[in-house]
C-alpha cells in the first residue's frame, strides 16, 4: 500500500512547527498536568490534589473490595400515614396475663413495639408498671412462640385445625360428652362472652378458671360474708395503718402496681404532710412487703391463723365485744402493738392476708368490718376480678379428667400441667381426653400434650378488651401486625363455635351495644372507639351503682366455726421444719419463664437471678454450717413427701426460724431456651391443707445441707451498709422535729486560716469548699434526678425500663456469678446490722430480723466527675448540660473510669455479647426476631467498650427537638428517663434544675447562686458528699414509722 | 588505664588481664552454646508457647477471659505491670545513677541489668496493651496523634496517657544508652570473628567503630549525656506509674506517698531480679571474677536500704489513714490487714519487709544461696505488694452493695507465664549472643600491675 502522506496537524503550532510546540511532542505528558510538584504558579496545590486523588481512588478501590452485604432495605410504595422513621408512636394498650393486669402505653419505631410503659390514665394500675409488664415486649419477639398451628406436633393450617376441632366438637356434642375450657382467670369480659356462646353451642362445657397462686380461699369468705365472690378493691392510700399478714401487696399480690404506688402515697413527705402510714407486716419469707414494713414480725406459718385470731381478739376487747376463744401466741406483744394503732385508725386502716384458707380470710374481713374498714379502704361495690380462680371446680374437673370424663379439653392459653399442684394428674389424664387443644403461644408443658395447638397472638398484636374492677375497662389494640401465623383465641372459640366473625368485629360489636349503648356523652361509635382506644381506659358515667352490700348486716357467716378451724388447724409451736413457697416479683409464676430480662433481673430482696433456691434463716445456716460468701453456697437436699430433691440454699436474713422459702415459678421443662431447666418446679408442693391449697407446709419438710459447694447468681453480695452514711435514715418522729434528722454533717478538717478565709469559725469546711475544681458552665440545661428512699419499694421495675430503653445485653448466669451484669441501674439493698458502728466485722452481719433499705443506684453524673479525668483518650466527657458522657466509640476499654467510679456503676463489655453464641440468651441480640426490640436510637455496644447510665440522652435529644420545633423551653413532660417513668411510686424525679417549675427543682429547693448550687431541701443528700464529686443525684433520706425509742 | 589506690579491694580478682577478660566473655559469644542454655532456651520457649495460647483466647475472645468484674477492673493485668515496670528500674539506675555517682562496681553488672530493664519493660509495656478492651484501636489512640476524628485529641489529665509517654520514653533512652555500651564489645567480637556471617552481623552491630581516641571520646560524652537523661527517668517512671493510682479517689490508692514509695519499691525489686538473674549467670558463665562477693554484698545493701524505705511507707500509709479521720480510708486499711485478702497482705509485709532485715548480718548478705533466695522472695512481695494495692483497694471501696472478690483464671496466669517466657527468651539469646559484660569498660578498672601480680588470689 501506498503510505499515505497525507499529515494530519493537531493545531497550528504543529504546522507551524513553533519551537515551543516542538518541546512537548514527544513527551508522553503535557507539562501543564499537575504531576510535577506544582512548579507552575497557578497549579500551587496541584500535588495534594493528585494525592487526594490518589488517595481517594485507593480507599475507592479498597471499599469496593470489601463485600457489602446484602441487606434487605425495601422503600414503602405507599407510606402509611402515621408511620415516620425515626419518630416514634405511642398507642395504649393493656397487659393481661391471667389476672395480673396493667394498661400501657406502648412505644412503637417503624412498626415496631420497643417499649411499654404505664398507662397514666388508668386508675386501676395507677401508671406505674411492673417488671414483668416492661420486659413483656421482649416476649413478643420470642422466637420460641409457635410460628403455626400444630396437629399431633405437626405443622398445620388454620384450615386443617379448625376442621378437625370443628368435627370432633361436634361429635363430642352429639353424644352428649363432656368439654372443659380450662383458663386462667379471665378479665376480658367479650371472651367470657366468647365461651357463653361456645357453650350455647356446645351446652356439656364448663369453663374452668384456676390460678396459679390461688385465691380461692378469699373469694370463698367473701363469698360468705357478702355473698358475692369476689375481691374487694383495697385503697392503700386511704390507709394510715397496714397489717400484711403474708401478703406481699408491693411485689406480687393481686394488683401490686397499684398497691405501691397507693401505698406509697402514704409514705411521702414534704413540708405540708408530715405524717406517714404505718405497716405491720407478719411473715415467714422476707417479701418485698416485709422489707418495706416499720415493723416486721418474722413468723412461722403454721401460726397465722392465729395471729390474725388474736388480732381480731385484741380488737373486739377494744371495742368492748365479746372476745373469742383462741390460743395465745407468743407474738402477742407485736399483734397488740398493731391492735392499739389500728383502733386508733378506725376506719382508715386496713388489714389483708395473702392467706388461702377462707376462715382467715373470714376473721379478716370482720376485723375489717369492726375496723369500720368497709367503703372507706376497701371496697365491694366496685370490686376487682383479678383473680377468679376456683380451686372445687378445677380439682373436679381433674378428677373427672382422670376418671376419663372428659372428651374435650380447651387450655385457655394455661399451662396447669406445669403451674397447678395436680399437674402430674392432669398430665395423665390427658390422654384420656378425646380432644385436647391449647392456645398456648408456646409448646409448653401442657401444651406439648395437647393433641392440637392453636397458638394464640401476644398481646401486643390482639385486640382485647378487660375488666379488671367492676366498671373499669380497658382495651388492648395490636400494635403489630402478628409475627406469626397465630390466632386470637377468642377468634380461635369463635371459629370453633361456627361464628365466622373476627375477634375484632365481635369486639367492636359487643362495644358497640354494651358501653357505647349506655352512655349518653358521645353521640357515634366511631367517636366513642377512637377515645377508648386512644385512652386505653374506659370508665362508664356512673349512673346506676351496684346494689350495696351492707357487710354488717351479714349474719349467715359462723365465725366461731371458723375460730375453731383455726384453733385446729394451725400451732402455736411447730418444732417441725415449715416450707413457705412464694412469687418472686420477677418470674412470677413462671410464664414468662423464657424471658431473659426477667430471668436476669436480681431478686429485690435475696438479690439473686437466674435461679430458685431454698432460703433459710441464719441461725439455721450457722447451725448447719452453711456459710454463703461470694454467693458461694451449699447445695440443700430437701426431703418432701418422700421425696428428695436437691436445691441450692441462700441463707436469708428475717427468715423466720424453722422456715424456709422456695419460690415458684422455676423448673419449666418446656419454656424455651432461655427458661428450661432453671431451677426447680416448686407447684407440685403445694399442698391440700384442709380444703384449700396452702403455699406453706407444716410438717414433713426436712432440709439437710449437703457439702457440695453452689454458687448462686447473686449481684449483691455484700448486704449491710457498714454504717456508712451512704444510707441516712430517720425516725418519723425525728423527722416531724427536724426535717434535716437522719443526714450526716460531712466535713473537711483544714486549717483555721484557711476556714476563716472562707468565713467559716472552725477549722472544718463542708466538702466542696476547697476544691481544685473550677466547675462547668451550664447554660440552658442542667439535669438532675432526686430519689426518695422512702418512695421506692425496691421493685425493680426500673431496671428492666433501663434494660429495654438502653438496650442492656443479658450475661446469662455465669457471667452473673462472676459478676459482670450489665444493668445500668440496680437497686442496692441492705440490711441493717446489730453491731456497733466501730465494729467492722460485725456491720457484716445483718440482723436475723433486718430493717431493709432500697438504693437505686445509677450513674450520679457527678458534676466533678472523676472517671472523666482519668480515660486516656477522652472518651468519657462532661455535657454543658450536666452529663457524665459517654463516647463509645473512642473508648478502647482500658477500665480506669470503673476503676475509679465511686459508686461502681460503670459497666464493661467484657465480651462480645450480641451475634455470639456463647450469649445466646441475650435473645434480644442474638437472633433476628429478637434484635426487633432493640431500642434503634441506642448504639449496641461493641466488646471492650464501657457502658452506664446517660441518663437517657436520646429521651432528653427527643424531648429538646421536640420543644424546639414549638419553640420554647422542654418541660417534665416533654422528658422522663425510662426508670422514672416506669417506677409505679414516683420515687424516682427526673428533669432540669434550671428550669424552676421542674418538679426535681421544687422538690430539692434549688437554688442556683453565683458558683454556688444550694439544695436547701433538707431530707436530699448527695451520696459520697465527701469525695466532693458533686453528683447530679440526690437521694431523700429513708423514714421509718417507728416509735420513739426510749432514751 | 586508671590508677586505683592499691589498698582497695580489686573489683576484679583472681588477677584478670585486659585479655583474660576479653577472652572470658567474648567465648560465651563464640563457642557454640551449652546444653544448659539450650534446655533454658526450650523451657522458656514452653513458657512462651502456654502464654501465647492463653493470650490468644484473651485476645480474640476479650478481657472477660480474666477474673476481672464490675467492681474489680485491674487486677493481674496492672499489678503484672507495675511489677515489671519496677524490675525494670534496677539497670537503668545501676548505669546511669551509679555513673554518676562514679560507682566503678557496676561496671560488671551493668550490661546485664540494662537487658535485663529492656526485656522487663517491654513485658511491662505488654500488659497496659492488652489489658484495654478494645487493643485495636487504643494501641494508637492513646498516642497524640494527628487525626481524622477531627479535632479529638488524647486527654492530658489522665494518668493512663502519662504511664505511655512516661514507659516510651525510659524505653527509649534504656534502649539507647545500652546499645551505645554495646558498640565497642560489639566491635571486638566483629574483629575475632572468624567466621563471615558473625563479621558481618557483628561488624552491621558495631556500627564500624574504630576504637579510634575520637570514637571513645564520644562515647564517653554520650554515655554521660544519656546518664544525665536517664537518671530523673528512674525517678519519673515509677513516679507517673504510681500517679495511676494516686490522682484516684480510691480510698487506698489516694495517697500522696505513692512515688517516692513506688520508686523504692522499684529499685527494690530491680535490684532482687538483678541478683537472681546475675547469680545463675555467674554460675554458669563461671564468672566469679566480675561479678564477686563484693558485688552481690554491694547490692544487697541497697536492697536492705530500699526495703527498709518501702517498710516505713507502708507504715506511713497506715499512719496517715488513721490521721486523716477519713472513714473509708481507715477501713480500707483495716480491710488489708484483716478482710478477705489478708493472707495477701501478710505476704507482702513478710516477703518485704522482714524479709529484707536479714541482709543486716553480713553472713547472710554474703552468702549465695541465702541471697538468691531472698532475691526471689523479694520480687514474690513486690508482687504481692501491687496485688494488694490495686485489688485489696478496688474490692471494697465505697458502696458495700458492690464489693465483690477476684479470683483468678487461666488467663489471668497465662498471661503473666507469657511474659516470663518472653523474658526469659530474650534473656538467653541475650546471654548466647551479647557479651554479658562490658569488656571495654571492665578493662579500665583491671590493675595497671595486674600482671606482675598474675596468680595472685
Amino acid at each position: 500500500m501506498e503510505k499515505n502522506k497525507k499529515l494530519y496537524w493537531k493545531g497550528i503550532e504543529q504546522l507551524n512547527k513553533e519551537p515551543e510546540f516542538e518541546k512537548f511532542l514527544n513527551k508522553e505528558f503535557p507539562e501543564y498536568l499537575p504531576i510535577n510538584g506544582g512548579k507552575e504558579e497557578n497549579s500551587g496545590s496541584s500535588r495534594r490534589d493528585f494525592l487526594k486523588l490518589m488517595g481517594f481512588s485507593v480507599a475507592a478501590a479498597s471499599l469496593a473490595a470489601c463485600e457489602a452485604p446484602v441487606r434487605k432495605a425495601i422503600p414503602y410504595l405507599n407510606k402509611p400515614v402515621e408511620v415516620n422513621p425515626g419518630i416514634p408512636n405511642y398507642y395504649a394498650s393493656t397487659y393481661v396475663n391471667g389476672g395480673d393486669y396493667c394498661s400501657v402505653v406502648v412505644k412503637t419505631r417503624e412498626g415496631r413495639p420497643i417499649k411499654v410503659d404505664g398507662n397514666k390514665l388508668s386508675k386501676v394500675s395507677g401508671g406505674g408498671t411492673l417488671p414483668q409488664v416492661q420486659a413483656s415486649v421482649l416476649s413478643l419477639y420470642d422466637q420460641e412462640r409457635l410460628p403455626a398451628p400444630s396437629i399431633g406436633g405437626e405443622k398445620s393450617t388454620w384450615e386443617e385445625i379448625d376442621n378437625q376441632i370443628k368435627t370432633k366438637l361436634a361429635s363430642i356434642s352429639a353424644k352428649g360428652g363432656k368439654i372443659a375450657i380450662v383458663s386462667k382467670t379471665i378479665l376480658s369480659p367479650t371472651t367470657l362472652k366468647v365461651i357463653e356462646e361456645f357453650k350455647e353451642n356446645y351446652p356439656e362445657t364448663d369453663l374452668v378458671i384456676y390460678d396459679p397462686i390461688s385465691s380461692s380461699g378469699m373469694l370463698k369468705a367473701n363469698q360468705l360474708t357478702f355473698g358475692q365472690r369476689l375481691l374487694p378493691n383495697y385503697s392503700f392510700d386511704k390507709a394510715d395503718v397496714i397489717v400484711s399478714f403474708s401478703a406481699d401487696f408491693l411485689g406480687t399480690w393481686i394488683n401490686p402496681v397499684k398497691f405501691s404506688s397507693d401505698f406509697t402515697k402514704t409514705r411521702k413527705l414534704d413540708d405540708k404532710k408530715k405524717t406517714m402510714s404505718r405497716l405491720y407486716a407478719f411473715e415467714s419469707n422476707l417479701s418485698l412487703t416485709g422489707a418495706n414494713a416499720d415493723y416486721r414480725v418474722a413468723v412461722r406459718a403454721s401460726k397465722e391463723g392465729l395471729l390474725v385470731s388474736n388480732l381480731y381478739n385484741e380488737l373486739l376487747k377494744k371495742a368492748g365485744l365479746t372476745t373469742i376463744r383462741t390460743s395465745s401466741v407468743e407474738e402477742l406483744p407485736a399483734i397488740q402493738k398493731a391492735a392499739n394503732d389500728l383502733w386508733k385508725a378506725k376506719g382508715k386502716s386496713l388489714v389483708v392476708s395473702g392467706s388461702n384458707d377462707e376462715n382467715v380470710q373470714l376473721i379478716v374481713n370482720k376485723i375489717n368490718d369492726l375496723l369500720g374498714n368497709y367503703g372507706k379502704t376497701l371496697d365491694i361495690t366496685a370490686p376487682a376480678k383479678f383473680r377468679q380462680g376456683n380451686e372445687g371446680e378445677m380439682d373436679s374437673f381433674i378428677s373427672q379428667l382422670s376418671a376419663g370424663r372428659v372428651n374435650g379439653v380447651i387450655f385457655l392459653g394455661c399451662n396447669p400441667v406445669y403451674d397447678h399442684p395436680k399437674g402430674a394428674e392432669i398430665k395423665a389424664g390427658l390422654e384420656k381426653a378425646e380432644l385436647s387443644v391449647s392456645t398456648s403461644d408456646r409448646k409448653d408443658e401442657t401444651a406439648a400434650l395437647t393433641g392440637y395447638i392453636a397458638p394464640d397472638h401476644h398481646y401486643l398484636e390482639s385486640w382485647n378488651d378487660a375488666e379488671p374492677v367492676a366498671g373499669s375497662y380497658s382495651l388492648t389494640q395490636p400494635v403489630i401486625s402478628p409475627l406469626f401465623n397465630t390466632r386470637q383465641a377468642g377468634e380461635s372459640l369463635l371459629k370453633w363455635t361456627g361464628n365466622d366473625q373476627t375477634y375484632y368485629d365481635y369486639l367492636m360489636a359487643i362495644w358497640r351495644s354494651g358501653l357505647y349503648a349506655n352512655q349518653s356523652d358521645v353521640l357515634d361509635f366511631q367517636t366513642f372507639w377512637d377515645k377508648t382506644l386512644h385512652d386505653g381506659v374506659y370508665t362508664p358515667p356512673m349512673g346506676e351503682s351496684t346494689d350495696e352490700t351492707d357487710v354488717t348486716s351479714e349474719s349467715t357467716v359462723d365465725i366461731q366455726t371458723a375460730i375453731n378451724n383455726i384453733s385446729k388447724n394451725y400451732k402455736a409451736e411447730n418444732s417441725e421444719n415449715e416450707l413457705v413457697l412464694y412469687e418472686k416479683i420477677a418470674v412470677g409464676d413462671g410464664t414468662h419463664a423464657n424471658n431473659p430480662w426477667l430471668q436476669e433481673m436480681p431478686d429485690p430482696i435475696s438479690k439473686a437471678c437466674w435461679d430458685n433456691y431454698l432460703t433459710v434463716s441464719q441461725s439455721w445456716a450457722e447451725a448447719n454450717g452453711v456459710k454463703m460468701v461470694e454467693a458461694k453456697s451449699k447445695l440443700g437436699v430437701l426431703t418432701i413427701d418422700g421425696q428428695e430433691i436437691k436445691v441450692p440454699i441462700l441463707v436469708q436474713p428475717g427468715q423466720a426460724e424453722g422456715t424456709f422459702g422456695l419460690a415458684v415459678g422455676y423448673g419449666r421443662t418446656s419454656a424455651g431456651k432461655v427458661g428450661n431447666g432453671i431451677g426447680i418446679n416448686a407447684y407440685p408442693f403445694i399442698q391440700k391443707n384442709n380444703n384449700y391449697y396452702s403455699l406453706a407446709r407444716f410438717e414433713g419438710i426436712q432440709v439437710v445441707a449437703t457439702d457440695e459447694i453452689y454458687e448462686i447468681a447473686q449481684t449483691q453480695t455484700h448486704h449491710t451498709f457498714m454504717g456508712r452514711a451512704v444510707i441516712q435514715e430517720a425516725n418519723l418522729s425525728e423527722y416531724q422535729k427536724d426535717p434535716a434528722a437522719g443526714r450526716e454533717s460531712i466535713h473537711i478538717a483544714t486549717s483555721e486560716a484557711l476556714a476563716r478565709e472562707l468565713g467559716l469559725e472552725k477549722g472544718e469546711v463542708p466538702p466542696g469548699a476547697l476544691t481544685l475544681w473550677k466547675g462547668h458552665e451550664y447554660p440552658n440545661h442542667h439535669w438532675a434526678m432526686a430519689i426518695d428512699l422512702n418512695s421506692c419499694t425496691g421493685c425493680g421495675s426500673c431496671t428492666i425500663a433501663c434494660q429495654a430503653e438502653n438496650n442492656v445485653p443479658v450475661v446469662g448466669k455465669q457471667e452473673v456469678i462472676n459478676r459482670r451484669e450489665m444493668h445500668w441501674i440496680r437497686i442496692d439493698r441492705y440490711y441493717s446490722s446489730d453491731a456497733p458502728k466501730d465494729d467492722r466485722l460485725g456491720l457484716e452481719v445483718p440482723s436475723s430480723n433486718p430493717e431493709v433499705t432500697f438504693m437505686p443506684m445509677l450513674c450520679q453524673q457527678c458534676n466533678n466527675a472523676p472517671c472523666e479525668t482519668v480515660c486516656p483518650v477522652a472518651a468519657t466527657t462532661h455535657s454543658t448540660e450536666g452529663l457524665n458522657q459517654m463516647t463509645y466509640n473512642r473508648c478502647i476499654g482500658t477500665r480506669y473510669c470503673a476503676n475509679n467510679c465511686p459508686y461502681k456503676v460503670r459497666r464493661f463489655n467484657w465480651f462480645k455479647y450480641h451475634d455470639n453464641k456463647q450469649f445466646d440468651t441475650n435473645l434480644p441480640m442474638n437472633n433476628d426476631l429478637g434484635k426487633m426490640v432493640l431500642n434503634p436510637d441506642v448504639t449496641v455496644r461493641s466488646r471492650g467498650v464501657m457502658e452506664k447510665c446517660t441518663f437517657c440522652v436520646q429521651r432528653i435529644q427527643a424531648g429538646k427537638l421536640e420543644a424546639k420545633k414549638e419553640g420554647r423551653r422542654p418541660t417534665d413532660d416533654d422528658i422522663n428517663t425510662a426508670c422514672a417513668s416506669a417506677c409505679p411510686t414516683g420515687g424516682i424525679v427526673f428533669g432540669d434544675l434550671k428550669d424552676p417549675n421542674s418538679e426535681v427543682a421544687k422538690l430539692l429547693k434549688f437554688k442556683e447562686e453565683e458558683k454556688f448550687q444550694k439544695v436547701e431541701e433538707p431530707r436530699a443528700y448527695n451520696v459520697l458528699e465527701e469525695i466532693n464529686v458533686k453528683p447530679n443525684i440526690w437521694y431523700f433520706t429513708k423514714i421509718r414509722n417507728k416509735d420513739e425509742k426510749l432514751a | 588505664m586508671e590508677v586505683v589506690s592499691s589498698v582497695r579491694t580489686p573489683l576484679v580478682t583472681s588477677g584478670k588481664t585486659v585479655a583474660d577478660v576479653t577472652e572470658d566473655i567474648c567465648i560465651r559469644v563464640e563457642a557454640a552454646p551449652p546444653k544448659t542454655w539450650m534446655l533454658a532456651v526450650l523451657a522458656s520457649l514452653l513458657l512462651l508457647g502456654f502464654g501465647g495460647f492463653t493470650l490468644y483466647y484473651t485476645i480474640w475472645d476479650g478481657i472477660g477471659m480474666w477474673g476481672l468484674n464490675k467492681t474489680i477492673g485491674w487486677a493481674w493485668d496492672i499489678t503484672n505491670f507495675v511489677w515489671w515496670v519496677g524490675i525494670g528500674h534496677a539497670g537503668t539506675l545501676i548505669s546511669a545513677i551509679l555513673l554518676l555517682f562514679r560507682q566503678k562496681w557496676r561496671m560488671s553488672i551493668n550490661r546485664a541489668a540494662e537487658a535485663m530493664t529492656i526485656f522487663a519493660v517491654l513485658c511491662a509495656a505488654f500488659f497496659p496493651l492488652i489489658h484495654m478492651g478494645r487493643l485495636w484501636v487504643g494501641f494508637y489512640w492513646v498516642l497524640p496523634l494527628p487525626n481524622t476524628f477531627g479535632s479529638l485529641w488524647v486527654n492530658f489529665n489522665s494518668p493512663l496517657l502519662w504511664d505511655v509517654f512516661a514507659i516510651s520514653t525510659y524505653f527509649t533512652v534504656s534502649l539507647v544508652f545500652w546499645y551505645l555500651g554495646l558498640i565497642p564489645d560489639f566491635a571486638t567480637i566483629r574483629d575475632r570473628a572468624k567466621n563471615k556471617v558473625s563479621k558481618i552481623i557483628y561488624g552491621a552491630l558495631s556500627f564500624g567503630w574504630t576504637g579510634g581516641a575520637k570514637d571513645w571520646s564520644r562515647y564517653e560524652t554520650v554515655s554521660l549525656i544519656l546518664a544525665g537523661l536517664a537518671t530523673p527517668l528512674v525517678l519519673s517512671v515509677h513516679t507517673i506509674v504510681s500517679f495511676d493510682f494516686a490522682t484516684s479517689v480510691i480510698p487506698g490508692w489516694h495517697t500522696t506517698i505513692f512515688p517516692p514509695y513506688f520508686v523504692a519499691g522499684a529499685i527494690f525489686s530491680g535490684f532482687a531480679m538483678v541478683l537472681t538473674l546475675m547469680l545463675i549467670t555467674r554460675k554458669v558463665y563461671k564468672l566469679e571474677d566480675y561479678i564477686t562477693i563484693g558485688h552481690i554484698e554491694l547490692m544487697n545493701i541497697i536492697i536492705l536500704v530500699t526495703g527498709s524505705i518501702v517498710g516505713i511507707a507502708y507504715i506511713t500509709e497506715f499512719f496517715m489513714a488513721w490521721y486523716s479521720g477519713v472513714p473509708a480510708e481507715q477501713y480500707a486499711f483495716l480491710n488489708r490487714m484483716f478482710g478477705p485478702y489478708s493472707w495477701a497482705y501478710w505476704t507482702m509485709m513478710t516477703c518485704n519487709v522482714i524479709s529484707p532485715q536479714l541482709f543486716w548480718f553480713k553472713k547472710i548478705r554474703t552468702s549465695l544461696v541465702a541471697t538468691f533466695i531472698l532475691s526471689i522472695v523479694v520480687n514474690i512481695g513486690m508482687w504481692f505488694e501491687r496485688f494488694v494495692i490495686i485489688v485489696t483497694s478496688l474490692h471494697r471501696d465505697y458502696i458495700p452493695s458492690s464489693w465483690a472478690k477476684f479470683s483468678p483464671t487461666l488467663y489471668d496466669i497465662g498471661d503473666y507465664v507469657f511474659t516470663f517466657g518472653l523474658f526469659f527468651t530474650l534473656f538467653f539469646l541475650f546471654a548466647k549472643f551479647f557479651p554479658v559484660i562490658n569488656m571495654a569498660e571492665v578493662k579500665s578498672i583491671i590493675k595497671a600491675h595486674t600482671t606482675t601480680e598474675k596468680g595472685e588470689k
